[in-house]
Order: C-alpha cells, then structure tokens, then sequence
C-alpha cells in the first residue's frame, strides 16, 4: 500500500486499544510538509498514544498510519524513529550523559565522526539559546528550562524532516514558557520542518500552530486552520475558546494602561 | 608470653597453611562468582525483556537460597558430574546461592531505570542491544553492584562450611580446629576469612561509589 509521499504523515481510520479499552478511535489526520499541527485536548484524551503511533512506538489495533507515504509497520522502526525527532512529555534526558552526550546521541548512533557531532551540538546549544559552557554539564545540573531547551535540541540533532513534540514547554514558569514560545516561533520558519505539537494550551496552539487538531476521549472532533477552529461549534473547541475569551478584559485592561 | 612473641608464634606454626587454604579459598569464591555473573547476568537482563519469566526466575533462585547449605552439599553429593566430593560441588553450590542476589539486582536494577529515559531512547531510534549497553546497564550499575557485594560476601562464608565435603579452603582449619579443640586452629581459619569477607566488601563498596557517577 503505499499513499501521496507528499503528504508527511498521515491517518487513515486509525485505533488503538488496549485489551478491552479503546482508547483512540477513527483518526483521519494529514499533514502536510512544513506544517505545525497542534493536537489539543484535555489531559487524557490520547494525544501523547497519537504521537507514540507515528514513530511506532505503538502499532495501531486497526486502521494506517504513513510516514512520508509508507506504512508505519513497513518502516524499518530504527530508521523511522532516526528521521523523526522526538521530545517527549518527561524530557528523559540520559542522566549519564553530559548535556553534549545527550544531543549527539542520534548523530553518534548514526556514526557521524566525533568532530562533525561537536560541531553541530555547538551549533544546537546556540540555536535553543543555551551558552556552550553547558555542553559539558550532566542534566541533573541544569534547571527545568534549560532541561527543555535540550530536549529539543536532542530531537533536532540528526535534522530530522519530523518533529513530534509532547508537551515540551508545559513545566516550565509562564515568563520562560513565552519567550521559548516566541523563540521556537522563530525556529519554525527557518527550519521549515513538519511538526506535530502537542499541548493542552489553546494560547499555545494558537501562537505555534498552522492546524490544529482537537482531541476528545480518544477521537479527532475537529481539524482545520486556527480560523476555522474559532467558528467550530463542537461544545469542547468552544470550552476551549471560552478560556481565550475569559482573557479577554485582560487585554482590554493592558491597553488601557499600557499606552 | 606476650603478645608479639605469641603473634609471631601463631605465624610459624600456621602461616603456610594460612596463605595454602586462603589461596584455595579464594579460588572457591572466585570461580563461583564468575560463573554466578555468567549466569546471573544474562538471566537478570532476560527477565527484563520478558517479564512473563521474571516470577518463575526469581522464583527459582529464591528457592535456592532458602535451602540450608550444609542441606545443599548433602543433595550434591549423590549427583553425578555436577555432585559428588571435593571442589566441584562446592563450587556449583556456592554458584546457586549466589545466583539471587545477581539476578534479583540486575533485574530491579535495570527495571529501576526511569520509563521516560527509556522511552526517549527508544524513541530517538536505539537498538535494544544500545539501550542496554549504552543506558540501561550504565544505570543499574550501582544496584548491580551491591548485588554481586552481596553474594561475594555470602560466599566467602559459605565457601568455609564446604569443607566436610572436601572442598579445602579456610574451612579446613575451622574444622580440624572444632575436631580437636584447638582454638588457635579456629581462628587461623576464622580470621583470614573473616579479613577477605571485609576486604571485599569494602572493595566492592568502593567501586560501587567510584561507578555510580554523579547524577
Ligand atoms: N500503558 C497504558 N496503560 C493503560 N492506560 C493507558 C496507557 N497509556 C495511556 N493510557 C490511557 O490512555 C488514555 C490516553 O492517554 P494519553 O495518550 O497519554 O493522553 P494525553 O497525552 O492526551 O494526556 C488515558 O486515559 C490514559 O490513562
Ligand atoms: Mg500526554
């Protein structure tokens, strides 16, 4: 079977259980090259099992999913996950490992020479806007921030054309969470990669995504740009920009007295 | 008599078979450690990958170690290949009893290892074999460690009751010592025993410091 290689990564009536639960049900998804979808949805709706379904690290229990016009589950799984970078909900930064180590790691296993890998961890540490006194740091020496910073420059390391990002600036204090935000904005245009983001922050889909997906109980409810997202009338999108809309004297307020 | 002269006393008249048995003794420990860590090894890390295993295993060497060893060289010596008298049993006794502290460390050491660093490693496309090698062994290391701390420091004791069935080793003198009530032969035995007992515990303690790195 193959699908349009066009397309990057794709869901076709996909589910996924586990015994006798189901947890996602139907997912149609496609994303395009060079396209931010956010998945949305409350916490427990499936969206950390969607993304663990596009680098196989699950199999659906029924349904497709392609990566760059190929079944998942005819993806050699090492060679797959390589061309996908991955930032997980928890960070799982090797403690072991220098923060230099850490990022390399994709590069070293792909045998790249140990002054090619220095070169590019240098380059990564400036990209995430970390000083490269860090690289010869140990995780456990760095703050959560600085942890997050590094996660995302590990799933970047080999240049991958995916990105799936869990969650990756949800521990962080709101003043950090922003200027990351503002700061991965800007790595998005010049890196022009696909990205499928997940959070459960409508602010946060709003400023990163070019789609966005909301989740519910295990199902994709609504798809499309953030415009067509405003003028959904699933009850959940609303609740969600019902949460943009309680900020909105706020913003009022900043006006009046910021002029 | 004081004590110098006594010290130097014991030494002339037990320091040849002191340094014979302690050699022997110590060949006893080593060799059964080094199978124990053959063994213990990959069956700890095979639990790991299929944890359908891991009750039956650690089952087994649970049971093991709840046998009395004098029981223990009892039932070996009916045994062919493997039983009989002399070194060989002992040293497959001595194996068993270390066996669950190897396996039962390097299971839970391994399965200690955080699930996100697992799981970011699987995820950033790592072989089962560099997980392992490169993450989850590094890790366990420590527990690892202190398992096979454990059962070394077990066997040093162990290997001195295999005596009775020919073993050699420090037993011998423990032994001869009870049979004609000679304390200073007790000691001869007890003491260098007790000196290797300590020895490696420290040392092992040591490198389980040493190799458990700063995170
Ligand atoms: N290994 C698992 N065993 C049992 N339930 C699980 C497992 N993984 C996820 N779930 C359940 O599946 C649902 C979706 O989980 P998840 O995809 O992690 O949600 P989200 O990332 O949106 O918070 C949750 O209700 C969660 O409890
Ligand atoms: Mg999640």
């Amino acid at each position: 079977m193959e699908s349009n290689p066009e397309v990057a990564v794709k869901f076709s009536e996909v589910s996924y259980q586990l015994g006798q639960r189901s947890l996602l049900s139907d997912l149609n998804l496609d994303v395009q090259p060079g396209e931010t979808l956010v998945l949305l949805g409350r916490s427990g709706c499936g969206k950390t099992t969607t993304l663990k379904l596009i680098n196989r690290l699950l199999t659906p229990t029924s349904g497709n999913v392609w990566v760059e016009g190929k079944v998942t589950t005819r993806w050699n799984p090492i060679q797959l996950r390589r061309r996908i970078g991955y930032v997980i909900q928890d960070i799982g930064l090797f403690p072991h490992f220098t923060i230099a180590r850490n990022i390399g790691l994709v590069p070293a296993l792909e045998g790249w020479p140990a002054p090619r890998i220095r070169q590019r961890v240098e380059t990564l540490l400036q990209l995430v806007g970390l000083d490269s006194e860090f690289a010869q740091r140990y995780p456990h020496q760095l703050s959560g921030g600085q942890r997050q910073r590094v996660g995302v420059a590990r799933a970047l390391a080999a240049d991958p054309p995916i990105l799936l990002m869990d969650e990756p600036f949800g521990a962080l204090d709101p003043i950090t969470r922003s200027s990351i935000q503002q700061e991965f904005q800007q790595l998005q245009r010049t890196l022009g990669k696909t990205i499928i983001f997940v959070t459960h922050d409508i602010q946060e889909a709003f400023i990163l995504a070019s789609k966005i997906g909301l989740m519910q109980n295990g199902r994709l409810i609504v798809q499309g740009t953030p415009t067509e997202f405003l003028r959904s009338q699933e009850p959940e999108a609303i609740a969600f920009i019902q949460c943009l809309r309680a900020l909105e004297p706020l913003h009022d307020l900043l006006k009046e007295n910021m002029l | 008599m004081n004590l110098p002269q006594s010290v130097s006393q014991f030494v002339n008249q037990y320091g040849a078979e002191i340094v014979r048995h302690t050699g022997e003794h110590l060949f006893l420990v080593g060799l059964s450690m080094g199978l124990a860590l053959l063994l213990g090894l990959p069956l700890g890390i095979l639990i790991t990958r299929k944890p359908r295993w891991s009750k039956p295993v650690l089952g087994v060497a649970n049971v093991m170690q709840t046998i009395p060893s004098l029981a223990l060289f009892g039932f070996l010596i009916p045994l062919p290949l493997l039983g009989g008298i002399g070194t060989r049993p002992a040293i497959v006794a001595l194996t068993l009893y270390s066996l669950l502290p190897i396996i039962r460390n390097t299971y839970t050491g391994i399965m200690g290892v955080d699930p996100a660093v697992r799981e970011a490693g699987r995820g950033m496309g790592m072989t089962d074999w560099q997980l392992l090698s490169q993450v989850e062994i590094p890790l366990a290391l420590g527990v690892i460690l202190a398992g096979v701390r454990v059962a070394t420091v077990i066997a040093v004791g162990l290997a001195a009751i295999a005596s009775p069935i020919g073993a050699g080793g420090l037993g011998d003198l423990i032994y001869r010592g009870i049979a004609v009530l000679d304390n200073q032969r007790i000691l001869a035995g007890t003491i260098p025993a007790a000196l290797i007992a300590i020895g490696l515990d420290v040392g092992f303690g040591w490198l389980e410091k040493k190799l458990t790195i700063n995170h």
